[in-house]
C-alpha cells in the first residue's frame, strides 16, 4: 500500500462527474422559508476529493446532501441544477433517485452510532445497497466487505461484521460506515464530518483509512468538515462556504499558503494564535494526591495540579481522561476520596455545601455549552445580576449599572440587558457566561472546553477576551480542553491527563517540545496540523518508530 | 442469552411484587372502613348476636395479617369468600350467600368475550390507520383523522353509546342480555353496539399512539441513512423501521388492552351487559365488599400482566439485550 | 484585530439567532396561525366559563326546585322539559356546568399540586425519597384508576370530598411522573449546576431555575389531565358513585334520564333523536367541553414542543 496523497492533484482527471450550477435551497423555520444555500456552483471530477469547509450554519452539510439531489425534510430546491454524470438530480423523481443513492453516490454520516440500524448486523447493513444492484452474489459481496474491513484496519475483519452496532466502538463504526459506502463501488462518496465526534488519536487512524480507500478505488469524494487541518489532509481542492455562499475556492496548497479573502484569512489566523508563557510566583490553588470515583468506578488516581495566581494552566486530554472530573472535585460537586484541595493557603472543604459563600465566590466556572449554561427563561440582566445580588448585595439601580459595566467589559452593550438567551448568537452567549463569572469578582475561573462548541472565528474573540480580562484583573484560569491549538493560544502551563492520571505537567514550551512520555507523544502528534503533508509524515514516522496504534491493536482508547 | 433471561426474570418478579402489594392494598382497604364494619354491612337493625356471628365468620376478631394470608391462600385455591348479600341477618335465617367465584366466573367469561371481540377488530384497524397517518403525515387524510380521533378520545363512552343507540337502535339490539346458553352468532349480534362503542374509543387512542411511535422512529438518523442509501419506502418501513418498532407498538397495544379491560365497565352498564364490570358497579352500590375485592383483584391482575407482557416484548426485541457486548 | 473591531464583531454576530420580538408580537403571531379547531376550542371554553360563573343569573329556576309534572316535554315554562321527578332540565344543565366543571377543575389542581411538588422534590433529591415515592406511584399506577376509585368509594362512601381526594390522588401519579421526568432533564442542565455552585438554596433553584422551564409541558399536561379527570368523574357519576343528588351534575343527569333511551328502538327514526335528547344533552355538554379543551391542548403542545411540521 503506497501512502496516498503525494500526487493528489494529478489524480483528478478532467472527466467531470458532478456539476452543480447556481443551487438555491430554502428551509422552513419560524413560519417562513429562509434561504440556506444562495446560489452555489460546484464541480467535481472523477477521482477528485473536494473539501467543503465552513462554520456552523454555513450550509455545508445541506450542500453536501444536495449533491445527491436530497434535501432534508423541511427544505427544498428553489433554483439551479445538479448534474450527476449527465443526469439532473434535483428535479428527478424519488423513484429514479433510489437507483443512484447508495449505489452510485453514497453518504457517510457524522454520527455512525445513530446512523446504523440497531436491529441488524453490521455485515448485512454494509452490503445492503450493493445487493440491490444485483450484479454480484451475496457471497462475493460478503467477502468483498471483509476485504474492505481489512483495508480499513478494523480488528477481526472476518467476524466484526457479525456484530451489532452497539457492540463496536465509535471509531470502528465510522470505518464500517466507510466500508458500507464503498461496498457498491460508487462514483462519489459524501463524507459529512465523519471524524468530528471522535477523539484525536482515533481520528488519525480513521482519516488515513478513508484516504487510502478513496485513493485505491479512485472514488470522487466531497469531504465536509469545519476543521481546516483535517481538510488539508484529505482534499485536492477546498471550497470555503459562509452564510450559504461560496467565499472562495482553490487547490489545497494554494488555499493554505495564500488565501485571498479576508474571511478565509481570519479562519486561518485562529490557528496561529499564540501567547508567550509566563511563570507564576505565588500558587493560588493546589490539588494534591486526589482520588475520586463515581460510585464504584474510580476515575481519578493520585492527581496533583498547581495553579499559579493570575496564570493559565491548560488541562489536556481526551474524553475519559478525567479532566472534567478534576474540575468537579475542585468545585466540590464530587467530593474526593483522598487528597486535599488548597485554595489561597487554606484547605477547601470537600463538599460543596460545607463551603462558605466567600469560598464559592472566589472560584467561578464557565461551561462548554453556553446554551445549557444559561436559564432560557431569564434575561441577560437577571443572569448577570444574580451573582451581583447574591455575593455582593447589589440591588436595583446599582445592580443594573454594574451589569451594564460588565456587558461593556465583554464587548457587548446595554441593549443586551433585557434579551433572552435564544436571542443571542453562540459567541454572545459565551460572553454572557463570562460576564456572569466575572460578576462574582473571582480569583480563578475554571473554563471547561469553553471554545470547543464555537466556530473558529468566534473562538478567537473569546480567547482574546479571556486573555485581556486576565491582564486587567489577574484572574487565574484552569483551562480544560482537548484542542492543542487552544492550548497554544492561551496557556502558560500544561497538564496532560490520561485515564484519570496526570501524565505530565510543566511550562508550555517544555511540554510541547520533545521528548514526551509515550501518551503525550501519541496525543500531541495526533493533532492535525495545517500542513497537507502532515498525515503522510506522521504515518511514515509512526511506521519507523513503531508507535503502537491503539486502534490497530484493538484497544480503542474509548473503550 | 443468560442476560436476557435474567432481565425478563427480574421484570416478572417485579410484576409479582406489584401484584402482591396491590392485593395487600385491596385487602387492607376493608380495615380502612370507618366505623364498625359489621354494623355498616348488616345495618342498624342487626342484633348483637348476629353482629358477633358475622364478625366471626369473617375472622374480624383475628389480626389483619392472619386474615390477609387466609384470604390469599383462598384466592390461590380459587376461593374468594362468600358474598355479603343474602347473608342471614336474623340469628337463624337461611344463609343464601354464594361463593364469589361462582358468581364471577360466567361474568368474567362474558367480559373477556366482549373485550376479545373488540380487540380483534380494533388492534389491526388502529395499527393500520396509525401506520397510514404516520406515512402520509399532514395530508388531508391525516388531518381529518387527527381531528376525529381528538374528538372521539374526548367523548365519554356513554355519550358515544347513546349516539350509536339513537342512530342504529332501530336495527341492532340495544340491550345486550346474553345468557350462558346464548349461541355464538347471537352473542355477536348482541354485542355489536357495545363493541362499536369500545372500538371507537380504543381505535382513536391506539391509532394516535401508533402514529406518534412510527413518526418518532422515522425521524431517527438511521432511517435517513437508509433513505440516502437508496432504500425504497417499503424497504424503509419493513426492514428498517419495523424491527425497531415492536417494542413501542407492543407498549401501545398492551396499554390500550389494559385500558379496554377497564373501559368495559361503563359500556357494560349502558348496555346492561352481564359482565364483571357491571358486577363490580352493582356490588359497589350494595357495598358487597368481597365481590368488590375479587373484581378489583381480577382487573388489577389483568392490567398488571398486560403491562408486563408489553415490557417483555420490548425486552426480547431490544438488540442491545439480545446481543450483549 | 483592534478592540473596536472585536466589539463590532461580537455585537453583530447574528447568523442563527431567533428574531427579537416582544411578547405581544409573539402572541399575535401565535394566534394568527391557530388552526380552526383551536379557535373552536377557545370559543367553547369561553362560553363554558361564562355559564360556570353566572349560572344562578342565567338559570330560570332554582337548582333543586321540583315541579309537579315529571318527564315533561319541551314547553314555554320548561324550555328543555323536566326530568323524572320534575326538575327543570335547562336549570339543572346550567348549574351542572358549575358543579361538574368546578369539581373537575379543583380535583385536577389538587392532583397537580400533590404530583407536581412531589415530582420536583424527587427530581432534585434523587435518593431514598425518590425511590420510595417512585415505587409507590408505580404501584398505584399498576391498579386501573377507575377500579381503584370504585373500590375506595365502595369503602368510604360517595361524597364530594372523598371523590375529590380519591380522584386527585389517582391522577397525582400522572403529574408526578411527568414533573419528575421533565425536571430531570432540567436538573442536569449546566445552569442548575451553576446555581448550585453559586451556593443557592434548594427552594431558589426549584422556583427560579427549574419551575419556569417545566411550565409549558406542565400546562399542557394540566389541560390533558383535566379532560381525563372530567371524564372520569362524569363516568363515576354516571355509574352512581360520583356527585350525589340533589347537586346537579351532568354525569348523574345522564343516568337520571337514561330511561328515555329505552324507548329509542321502538320509535320511528326521526323521533329517536327527540327521545334520546334528555340524556344526550348533558352527555353532549361533557363531550363538547372535553373536545374543545383537547383541541386547544393539541395546538398548545404543537406550538411549544418546537415540532413544526412542514
Amino acid at each position: 500500500m503506497k501512502p496516498a496523497g503525494c500526487a493528489m492533484s494529478d489524480r483528478a482527471s478532467k472527466d467531470l462527474l458532478l456539476d452543480m450550477k447556481d443551487v438555491h435551497i430554502e428551509g422552513f423555520a419560524d413560519e417562513r422559508w429562509h434561504p440556506i444555500i444562495k446560489g452555489v456552483d460546484l464541480q467535481l471530477h472523477r477521482g477528485e476529493v473536494l473539501g467543503l469547509i465552513g462554520e456552523s450554519g454555513a450550509g455545508k452539510s445541506t450542500l453536501g446532501k444536495a449533491a445527491m439531489g436530497y434535501t432534508q425534510p423541511g427544505c427544498r430546491f428553489t433554483a439551479g441544477e445538479v448534474m450527476f454524470d449527465g443526469q439532473e438530480l434535483s428535479g428527478m423523481k424519488i423513484k429514479d433517485k433510489r437507483h443512484i443513492w447508495g449505489t452510485r453516490i453514497s453518504y457517510v454520516a457524522q454520527s455512525a452510532a445513530a446512523s446504523f440500524n440497531p436491529a441488524h448486523r453490521l455485515l448485512d447493513q454494509t452490503i445492503r445497497a450493493s445487493k440491490r444492484v444485483g450484479d454480484r452474489s451475496e457471497q462475493v459481496l460478503k467477502s468483498d466487505a471483509v476485504d474492505l474491513f481489512r483495508r480499513l484496519n478494523l480488528p477481526e475483519p472476518e467476524t466484526i461484521g457479525l456484530r451489532y452496532p452497539h457492540q463496536v466502538s465509535g471509531g470502528q463504526l465510522q470505518r464500517v460506515m466507510t466500508a458500507m459506502a464503498m461496498s457498491p463501488r460508487p462514483d462519489l462518496i459524501i463524507f459529512d464530518e465523519p471524524t468530528t465526534a471522535l477523539d484525536v488519536t482515533t481520528q488519525v487512524e480513521v482519516l488515513s483509512s478513508i484516504r487510502d480507500l478513496v485513493a485505491q478505488f479512485n472514488t470522487a469524494a466531497i469531504y465536509i468538515t469545519h476543521d481546516l487541518a483535517v481538510v488539508a489532509q484529505m482534499a485536492d481542492r477546498i471550497k470555503v462556504l459562509r452564510y450559504g455562499e461560496e467565499v472562495e475556492q482553490a487547490d489545497t496548497r494554494t488555499m493554505l499558503s495564500s488565501p485571498e479573502q479576508d474571511y478565509t484569512k481570519s479562519l486561518w489566523s485562529v490557528r496561529s494564535l499564540e501567547k508567550p508563557e509566563k511563570s507564576g510566583e505565588e500558587i493560588l490553588l493546589t490539588i494534591e494526591n486526589i482520588d475520586a470515583a463515581y460510585g464504584a468506578s474510580k476515575v481519578l488516581h493520585d492527581v496533583s495540579i498547581k495553579l499559579p495566581r493570575g496564570r493559565t494552566v491548560a488541562v489536556v486530554g481526551e474524553s475519559g481522561s478525567g479532566k472534567s472530573t478534576t474540575a468537579r472535585v475542585i468545585t466540590g460537586l464530587l467530593p474526593q476520596l483522598n487528597g486535599t484541595v488548597t485554595f489561597d493557603g487554606a484547605e477547601l472543604p470537600r463538599r460543596l455545601r460545607d463551603r462558605s459563600k466567600e469560598q464559592l465566590r472566589r472560584i467561578q466556572m464557565i461551561y462548554q455549552m453556553a446554551d445549557t449554561a444559561m436559564n432560557p427563561r431569564q434575561t441577560v440582566g437577571e443572569i448577570i445580576g444574580r451573582p451581583l445580588e447574591f455575593y455582593l448585595g447589589l440591588r436595583g439601580k446599582e445592580q443594573e449599572r454594574r451589569v451594564i459595566e460588565l456587558l461593556e467589559m465583554i464587548e457587548l452593550d446595554a441593549s443586551f440587558y433585557d434579551r433572552l438567551p435564544d436571542e443571542l448568537s453562540g459567541g454572545q452567549k459565551q460572553r454572557i457566561c463570562i460576564a456572569r463569572a466575572l460578576a462574582a469578582e473571582p480569583d480563578m475561573i475554571i473554563c471547561d472546553e469553553v471554545t470547543s462548541a464555537l466556530d473558529q472565528i468566534v473562538q478567537e474573540g473569546i480567547l482574546n477576551l479571556l486573555q485581556r480580562l486576565q491582564g486587567e484583573f489577574g484572574i487565574a484560569y484552569l483551562f480544560i480542553t482537548h484542542d492543542i491549538a487552544t492550548v497554544r493560544a492561551i496557556s502558560d502551563e500544561i497538564v496532560v491527563m490520561w485515564q484519570g492520571k496526570v501524565v505530565e505537567q510543566g511550562m508550555k514550551q517544555q511540554i510541547l517540545s520533545p521528548p514526551h512520555p509515550a501518551y503525550s507523544e501519541l496525543l500531541l502528534s495526533s493533532v492535525p496540523e495545517m500542513d497537507p503533508d502532515w498525515l503522510d509524515n506522521l504515518l511514515d514516522r509512526r511506521k519507523h518508530e513503531n508507535v503502537s496504534d491503539p486502534a490497530q491493536t484493538g484497544q480503542d482508547p474509548e473503550r | 442469552m443468560f442476560r436476557l433471561i435474567e432481565v425478563i426474570g427480574k421484570r416478572i418478579l417485579l410484576g409479582l411484587v406489584t401484584l402482591f402489594i396491590v392485593s395487600l392494598i385491596i385487602f387492607s382497604s376493608i380495615s380502612l372502613l370507618p366505623g364498625d364494619f359489621a354494623q355498616a354491612v348488616l345495618g342498624q337493625t342487626a342484633t348483637e348476636a348476629t353482629l358477633k356471628a358475622f364478625r366471626e365468620s369473617l375472622d374480624l376478631d383475628k389480626p389483619v395479617i392472619t386474615r390477609y394470608f387466609r384470604w390469599v391462600a383462598g384466592v390461590m385455591q380459587g376461593d374468594m369468600g362468600n358474598t355479603f348479600s343474602g347473608r342471614s341477618t336474623g340469628g337463624q335465617g337461611i344463609d343464601v350467600s354464594r361463593p364469589v367465584v361462582e358468581i364471577m366466573l360466567p361474568k368474567l367469561r362474558n367480559t373477556l368475550f366482549l373485550a376479545g371481540v373488540t380487540a380483534a377488530i380494533s388492534v389491526p384497524l388502529a395499527l393500520m390507520l396509525g401506520f397510514l397517518t404516520a406515512l402520509f403525515r399532514n395530508s388531508i387524510f391525516d388531518r381529518t383523522a387527527n381531528a376525529i380521533t381528538l374528538s372521539t378520545i374526548a367523548m365519554p363512552e356513554f355519550f358515544l353509546a347513546y349516539m350509536l343507540i339513537i342512530l342504529l337502535g332501530g336495527y341492532l339490539p340495544t340491550i345486550a342480555n346474553v345468557r350462558a346458553e346464548t349461541e355464538f352468532l347471537q352473542r355477536l349480534l348482541l354485542v355489536t353496539l357495545p363493541t362499536m362503542t369500545l372500538t371507537l374509543v380504543i381505535v382513536a387512542a391506539m391509532m394516535r399512539m401508533t402514529r406518534a411511535a412510527i413518526i418518532n422512529l422515522l425521524a431517527s438518523p438511521y432511517i435517513e441513512m437508509a433513505r440516502l442509501s437508496g432504500a425504497s419506502q417499503a424497504e424503509i418501513i419493513f426492514r428498517h423501521a419495523l424491527p425497531n418498532a415492536w417494542a413501542p407498538i407492543a407498549t401501545v397495544i398492551a396499554f390500550n388492552m389494559a385500558w379496554l379491560v377497564v373501559g368495559v365497565v361503563v359500556v357494560e352498564v349502558v348496555f346492561t351487559y352481564d359482565g364483571i364490570g357491571k358486577l363490580m358497579v352493582d356490588s359497589v352500590g350494595s357495598r358487597d365488599i368481597p365481590v368488590v375485592q375479587a373484581c378489583a383483584l381480577v382487573f388489577a391482575a389483568t392490567y398488571i400482566s398486560m403491562n408486563l407482557l408489553a415490557d417483555i416484548v420490548g425486552i426480547v426485541t431490544n438488540p442491545r439485550l439480545l446481543h450483549p457486548r | 484585530m483592534s478592540d473596536s473591531q472585536t466589539q463590532h464583531a461580537a455585537i453583530a454576530e447574528t447568523s442563527t439567532v431567533r428574531v427579537r420580538r416582544t411578547r405581544w408580537q409573539r402572541m399575535r403571531i401565535l394566534f394568527s396561525r391557530a388552526p380552526l379547531t383551536a379557535w373552536f376550542g377557545m370559543v367553547v371554553v369561553a362560553i363554558y366559563a361564562v355559564v360556570t360563573l353566572f349560572a344562578p343569573l342565567l338559570a330560570p329556576y332554582g337548582e333543586a326546585e321540583v315541579f309537579s309534572r315529571g318527564d315533561a316535554p319541551w314547553s314555554r315554562e320548561h324550555l328543555l322539559g323536566t326530568d323524572r321527578i320534575g326538575r327543570d332540565v335547562l336549570t339543572r344543565l346550567l348549574y351542572g356546568a358549575r358543579n361538574t366543571v368546578g369539581i373537575a377543575l379543583g380535583t385536577t389542581m389538587l392532583a397537580l399540586l400533590i404530583g407536581g411538588s412531589l415530582g420536583l422534590i424527587a427530581a432534585i433529591n434523587r435518593s431514598w425519597l425518590d425511590q420510595i415515592i417512585s415505587r409507590a406511584v408505580d404501584t398505584i399506577m399498576a391498579i386501573p384508576g377507575l377500579i381503584f376509585a370504585l373500590m375506595l368509594l365502595a369503602i368510604f362512601g360517595a361524597s364530594i370530598l372523598s371523590l375529590i381526594l380519591i380522584v386527585g390522588i389517582t391522577y397525582a401519579t400522572n403529574f408526578f411522573r411527568l414533573t419528575r421526568s421533565v425536571s430531570l432533564n432540567v436538573v442536569v442542565m449546566d445552569y442548575v449546576e451553576a446555581a448550585r455552585l453559586r451556593g443557592e438554596n434548594m427552594v431558589w433553584i426549584m422556583a427560579r431555575e427549574i419551575l419556569p422551564n417545566i411550565l409549558p409541558p406542565l400546562i399542557a399536561e394540566f389541560g390533558l389531565r383535566f379532560i381525563f379527570v372530567f371524564l372520569f368523574i362524569a363516568s363515576l357519576s354516571f355509574l352512581g358513585m360520583g356527585i350525589q343528588p340533589p347537586t346537579a351534575d351532568w354525569g348523574s343527569m345522564v343516568r337520571e334520564n337514561a330511561h328515555w333511551i329505552t324507548f329509542v328502538p321502538f320509535v320511528p327514526f326521526q323521533d329517536a333523536f327527540f327521545y334520546g335528547l334528555k340524556p344526550l344533552l348533558p352527555a353532549g355538554c361533557i363531550a363538547l367541553l372535553t373536545i374543545g379543551v383537547n383541541f386547544i391542548v393539541d395546538w398548545f403542545i404543537h406550538e411549544t414542543s418546537g415540532l413544526r411540521d412542514v
